[in-house]
């Protein structure tokens, strides 16, 4: 809809108001709360309560003592987001172009999954990938696995949790940017002769950037923050930072180090965030 | 051998498909199994049952925290589906100063990891004196706020995506500014409305991390799952993921049902 069919007036900033206020008061003020409290006395406690002194310090002890976990997040959300655009770029190019009449069915099929609960989906992993499950009998006869190999508890059951899960977050921005290339455009290349894989990259890949933009993002955010997969299918050795946020929050009521982890965190996505708006603009991305 | 090359895109997308779908094989399967006995800890099929069927709260906190998932869940959605609603209205038919910075602030939710979100979300309480009342209402405040912004995308995309030919022919037949709004615009964008609801009540439903940071001693079904994930876990937790899965589907058919519906019954016309 064109700018000059918005109505002017009041109105507009009625119907804002009670939605933005709650994102002001919910969202944005919990940030200045967060960064306020990682920047405490780390030698308060809810008993004696917290100073604010300003320690800069605070940042600098937590990637030195957490490190491990903030890199290992990073290496676990990359990998599972680039599974999932192999994977969610087939079924969303699959469903675009292939499926003909059965293209919503398809689209439910893709989101339906994703209904059952996070966690007993989450779950089932832990049997399909358990040392006696076929997968892994699968594996050992073909020689990819040792005779004393697991998946289970290891950084791959991790990863294989991660794309599973987000998947979903993947195939629907691709989806809806494959299907608004014209696919005349890629008859068009191979009427060219441009072979399907040159046709693919100089046609329908450029095409669906917005939607690979959008989709890796809404996959990698996520998954660099989640630790449910790495606490139910992985082990002490895959610990992520996510896990050490929650528990100096909620075990150790360490908020100063709790915080100064949150921040980095928001920080690094920040800039990767800003990063691939400027590429796409805002309203583009939504 | 061509035939396959020709459909190779349509067959790899099919398994990619399938693929999701092993684990909810399992969650159905699992749903009717009978551990071996009452602590077992081994998560495996043994024995086909319908007890977990039949008695689905044999773990009365199970359904305690599945009640209160569902009452948050059902709460959180008409606070959020109202707000973000009047939010998307307001972005797609109404001018105001500031709209880059409106855009930018419904996103950047959605773009937070939730670790990020819900540990401020506890600076915020804890700062605010509220350390000690987590609980029900300190949960429902953090699902409306990351519900919100998925519903302003959801209606807003169908609001954008509406032709306004139709209220414009309402108004040349002198319907009023209201009747035009409720008669016409309403009920076009409606579909949009409850599939963000159906979107928010999922989400709502289904969040861990934020949650588990602002309970304090309540548990929501997420929570007790994530609490018996080290013990013994009752099989009952498959049932409800069936039943949730039954659920949405029937729910997203049928809506697919009623359109083709309509559109035939449009065409026939």
């Amino acid at each position: 809809m064109s700018d000059t069919s918005r109505r002017h007036g009041k109105t507009g900033y009625l119907l804002l108001l009670p939605g933005i206020l709650w994102l002001v008061v919910f969202f944005l003020i919990p940030f200045y709360s967060l960064v306020a409290a990682s920047l405490y006395d780390p030698a308060g406690s809810d008993f004696r309560g917290y100073r604010m002194t300003y320690h800069w310090q605070n940042y600098v002890d937590a990637i030195r003592d957490y490190w491990q976990p903030l890199v290992r997040a990073l290496i676990y959300g990359g990998i599972a987001t680039l599974l999932c655009l192999l994977l969610g770029y087939v079924l969303a190019y699959a469903i675009a172009f292939k499926a003909g009449r059965w293209k919503n069915l398809m689209l439910v099929l893709v989101i339906a999954p994703f209904f059952t609960s996070f966690l007993v989906r989450t779950l089932s992993w832990k049997l399909l990938l358990g040392d006696d499950s076929f997968i892994v009998s699968v594996l050992k006869a073909v020689h990819i696995l040792g005779d004393n190999g697991h998946l289970l508890a290891t950084p791959v059951a991790v990863v294989a949790g991660l794309t599973y899960n987000f998947l979903p977050f993947m195939v629907l921005p691709l989806f809806a940017s494959i299907d608004k290339i014209d696919y005349r455009l890629i008859e068009a290349s191979n009427d060219l002769y441009a072979n399907p894989i040159t046709g693919f990259f100089k046609v329908t890949w450029p095409l669906s950037l917005p939607g690979v933009v959008s989709g890796t993002l809404l996959t990698f955010i996520p998954s660099v923050g989640d630790y449910i997969n790495a606490e139910l299918l992985g082990s002490t050795k895959t610990r992520v930072i996510g896990s050490v946020i929650q528990s100096l929050f909620t075990d150790a009521n360490d908020y100063p180090a709790a915080g100064a982890l949150s921040v980095i965190l928001m920080l690094m996505i920040i800039v990767m965030v800003l990063f691939y708006v400027r590429r796409a603009g805002t309203e583009e991305l939504l | 051998m061509s035939w396959v090359r020709k459909h190779i895109v349509l067959i790899l997308g099919l398994a990619v498909l399938v693929y999701t779908f092993v684990p909810i094989f399992v969650v159905v399967l699992m749903s009717f199994n009978r551990p071996p006995s009452e602590q077992s800890k081994i998560y495996k099929f043994n024995q086909f049952t319908l007890d977990n069927w039949l008695h689905p709260c044999s773990d009365p906190s199970m359904c305690q925290a599945l009640g209160r998932s569902i009452g948050i869940g059902l709460a959180a959605t008409l606070v959020a589906t109202v707000l973000g609603t009047l939010l998307a209205f307001a972005l797609v038919r109404h001018e105001f100063a500031g709209r880059s910075a409106m855009n930018l602030l419904i996103f950047l939710p959605m773009a937070s990891p939730e670790i990020v979100m819900g540990s401020s979300l506890l600076a915020l309480f804890v700062a605010a004196g509220f350390a000690g009342q987590l609980g029900f209402w300190t949960i429902l405040i953090a699902h409306i706020m990351f519900c919100l912004s998925f519903v302003v995308v959801t209606v807003r995309a169908r609001l954008a995506g509406l032709n306004d030919t139709l209220e414009q022919a309402a108004m040349d037949l002198y319907a009023t500014p209201r009747e035009t709004f409720w008669k016409v615009t309403f009920p076009l964008v409606f579909p949009g409305i409850l599939g963000a609801a159906l979107l928010a009540f999922s989400l709502s439903f289904d969040d861990f991390i934020i949650t588990n940071l602002n309970a304090g001693n309540t548990t929501t079904f997420p929570m007790y799952v994530w609490g018996v994930s080290r013990k013994t876990i009752p099989m009952q937790i498959n049932v409800v993921g069936t039943l949730m899965l039954l659920i949405s589907i029937s729910i997203v058919l049928g809506g697919e049902w009623r359109r083709s519906r309509q559109a035939k019954a449009l065409a026939a016309s």
